[in-house]
């Protein structure tokens, strides 16, 4: 499990609008890159082209290329749902589907897709992937419980709970703690550091400290003005990012001068 | 009340207010008056009742103005206009439940409920005033033809309706297609029931030759009215599916109909299910388009396929307008009035059935 992602030469498009323009970004596998930058400087927006949500939007599309171990994710005959099963998400709202328990939300992704799965096998991928988020022992006993009755932080880990149990290669995380309060954050930080062992993790933050705490390399995004686009201004080791930056404007952001 | 009684009572964080019972002696005072008035112009509930209301709400903003000021004055003003304006939509309702109950009471018996109108004759019903027996002869007919053509109408409209509002929600995109849909649907909850009896009467017409008349047309029909209110409900609850939950999905790699059918339906289902209840209820008492399908039957007819129906506002229309005694017409009015008793009920049953399903259905947040 786990593999590398290169993009290059990527514009990402909303209908005319020009978000974030000509990105060339190499990720690792085995290793956590956070996106720090600005509101509003395509971050998310990037994020989403990685695993083809992007286009859920209507009206949004890409040029060119995402190659996940060297294949194009934006082939013609790809299929975003197979990219989408390999490259899993995790949203900034905490969002378990409501109308299912805790092992359902889990299971989701199995049964949503109607793959045939014994109890026993179900079973031990439930208390794999909770125990793989943190959660197992908060919720071991209330599995039948709705997941919507969890508390916040709980919810989020269930959420990563529910990607992983799908064995993706890569997972994206787009501000999974900037809804949460400072002991859930440090239990998904936590969690980031030993999904790192298995997957490529790829997270967007506003949270510099965060993104400081939990990456091995760090992306700079930013935006020359309103209406025009986003661009990735830097790009390395996140002790380098945060120590001597390269360039002027990341050496500002981090430093807290400006946005 | 002197201001030395009242200044010992309050504390002065109530000074300058109404005590809470000023308005009960404001309501009392204005009975009085009311009744006073109304005896001047020729006394009645209605004379008595019109006049209290204009005293009371002249008294208590009166009252409230001098104790507590303008401001608190408009805002007791508009509290009981408020008020009076949701008793004034309560009267008529509870005034036809009353009266439906009063004079349809009588007529509910194992004897309506469980028989036809079959071989019931002027004669029959002659005989029963003359000698005082119970009325001969029921709604059983029509209650069978009411469940068969709206079970058939919710089983044309439902699907036809779910899907368009999938359609609209999931999948059209703002284009023309979806305008023309949603421009369409609005067309349609504007047509008089009369029209759409009309065309399913004429479709059939041209089908199966002139004059088909079955309780299958009436469906037919009713769907046609039915189908507008079903897309309306439905759509508006899938849209108030969060689109997270739809990215969940999308990002676990489950494809979009899978999504639809697993999570966004599902959501939305209690809600869903209480609109085509609604939907239902909605159909169920027109009597115009099932005249001009269905015909009028009067004895039992389990078959919508062939043969003529009744149901309860068919019967309810012709026992009034044509009685099955010209010179005995009580018989037939008794059954009429248990008729929309029972009609009645059935629209609250369905209407209870509706918040039970959406309350079983709704996603649950206990801890």
């Amino acid at each position: 499990m786990s593999k590398r992602i290169d993009v290059k030469d990527l514009n990402v498009y909303y209908s005319k609008f020009l978000a974030v323009e000509g990105v060339n970004i190499e990720i690792k596998p085995r290793s956590v890159t956070a996106f720090i930058g600005p509101s509003g400087c395509g971050k998310s927006t990037f994020l989403r082209t990685l695993n083809r949500m992007h286009e859920v939007i209507p009206g949004a599309r890409v040029e060119g290329e995402v190659l996940l171990d060297g294949d194009n994710l934006y082939d013609q005959n790809v299929d975003p749902v197979t990219v989408r099963s390999q490259i899993g998400m995790v949203f900034q709202r905490p969002n378990p589907f409501p109308t299912m328990s805790i092992r359902d939300n889990v299971l989701a992704g199995v049964k949503l897709n109607n793959k045939r799965i014994s109890k026993s096998d179900a079973d031990n991928l439930v208390e794999k992937s909770l125990s793989g988020a943190n959660l197992w022992n908060e919720v071991k006993d209330r599995l039948d419980r709705p997941g919507s009755g969890l508390s916040g932080g709980q919810q989020q880990r269930l959420c990563i709970a529910r990607a992983i149990a799908v064995s993706p290669e890569v997972i994206l995380m787009d501000e999974p703690c900037s809804a949460l309060d400072p002991i859930s954050t440090l239990a998904i930080e936590d969690l980031i550091n030993e999904l790192k062992n298995d997957y490529t993790v790829v997270i967007v933050t506003h949270n510099m400290q965060q993104a400081a705490r939990v990456s091995d390399k760090t992306a700079f995004f930013n935006i020359a003005g309103t209406g025009k686009p986003g661009k990735l201004i830097e790009y390395g080791e996140t002790a380098t990012i945060f120590s001597k930056p390269s360039v002027k404007a990341t050496e500002d952001y981090v430093s807290g001068r400006f946005g | 009340m002197t201001s030395a009684t009242l200044a010992r009572r309050q504390s002065s964080l109530t000074k300058g207010k109404l005590p809470s019972y000023a308005v009960w002696l404001v309501l009392g005072a204005a009975l009085v008056f009311g009744a006073a008035a109304a005896s001047l112009v020729g006394f009645s509930a209605v004379s008595w009742g019109l006049f209290s209301a204009l005293f009371f709400l002249l008294g208590a903003t009166a009252v409230t103005a001098v104790v507590e000021g303008g401001r608190k004055a408009t805002d007791s003003l508009a509290t009981y206009l408020v008020y009076g304006a949701f008793l004034v939509a309560l009267l008529p309702l509870l005034s036809v439940l009353w009266t439906v109950l009063e004079r349809g009471l009588p007529g509910i018996s194992y004897d309506f409920l469980f028989t036809s109108l079959n071989g019931v004759t002027g004669a029959v019903d002659n005989a029963s005033v003359a000698n005082g027996t119970p009325v001969l002869g029921g709604a059983y007919h029509a209650v069978v033809g009411t469940l068969q053509i709206t079970l058939w109408a919710t089983a044309i409209s439902v699907p036809i309706g779910l899907l368009a509002a999938v359609y609209l929600v999931e999948y059209g995109t703002g284009g023309p297609l979806t305008r023309a849909i949603t421009f369409f649907v609005d067309v349609m909850t504007g047509i008089p029931s009369i029209v759409a009896g009309l065309f399913a009467a004429a479709l059939f017409g041209l089908l199966f030759g002139p004059g088909t008349r079955t309780g299958f047309v009436a469906a037919v029909a009713l769907s046609v009215l039915m189908i507008p209110v079903v897309v309306r409900s439905t759509e508006e609850m899938l849209k108030i599916v969060p689109n997270e939950l739809r990215e969940a999905a999308y990002a676990l790699g489950v494809r979009k109909w899978r999504t639809i059918t697993k999570v966004v339906i599902p959501t939305a289902i209690s809600g869903i299910a209480s609109g085509v209840t609604l939907a239902i209820a909605r159909v169920i008492g027109e009597t115009a388009p099932i005249l001009v399908t269905a015909g009028f039957a009067s004895a039992i007819n389990w078959n919508v396929f062939s043969g003529w129906m009744s149901t309860l506002p068919t019967l309810i229309y012709y026992q009034i307008l044509t009685p099955t005694s010209p010179t005995n017409t009580d018989p037939s009015t008794q059954r009429a009035w248990a008729a929309a008793l029972l009609l009645i009920l059935m629209v609250m049953l369905l209407n209870l059935v509706a918040r039970l399903i959406a309350r079983m259905f709704a996603p649950k947040t206990s801890r």
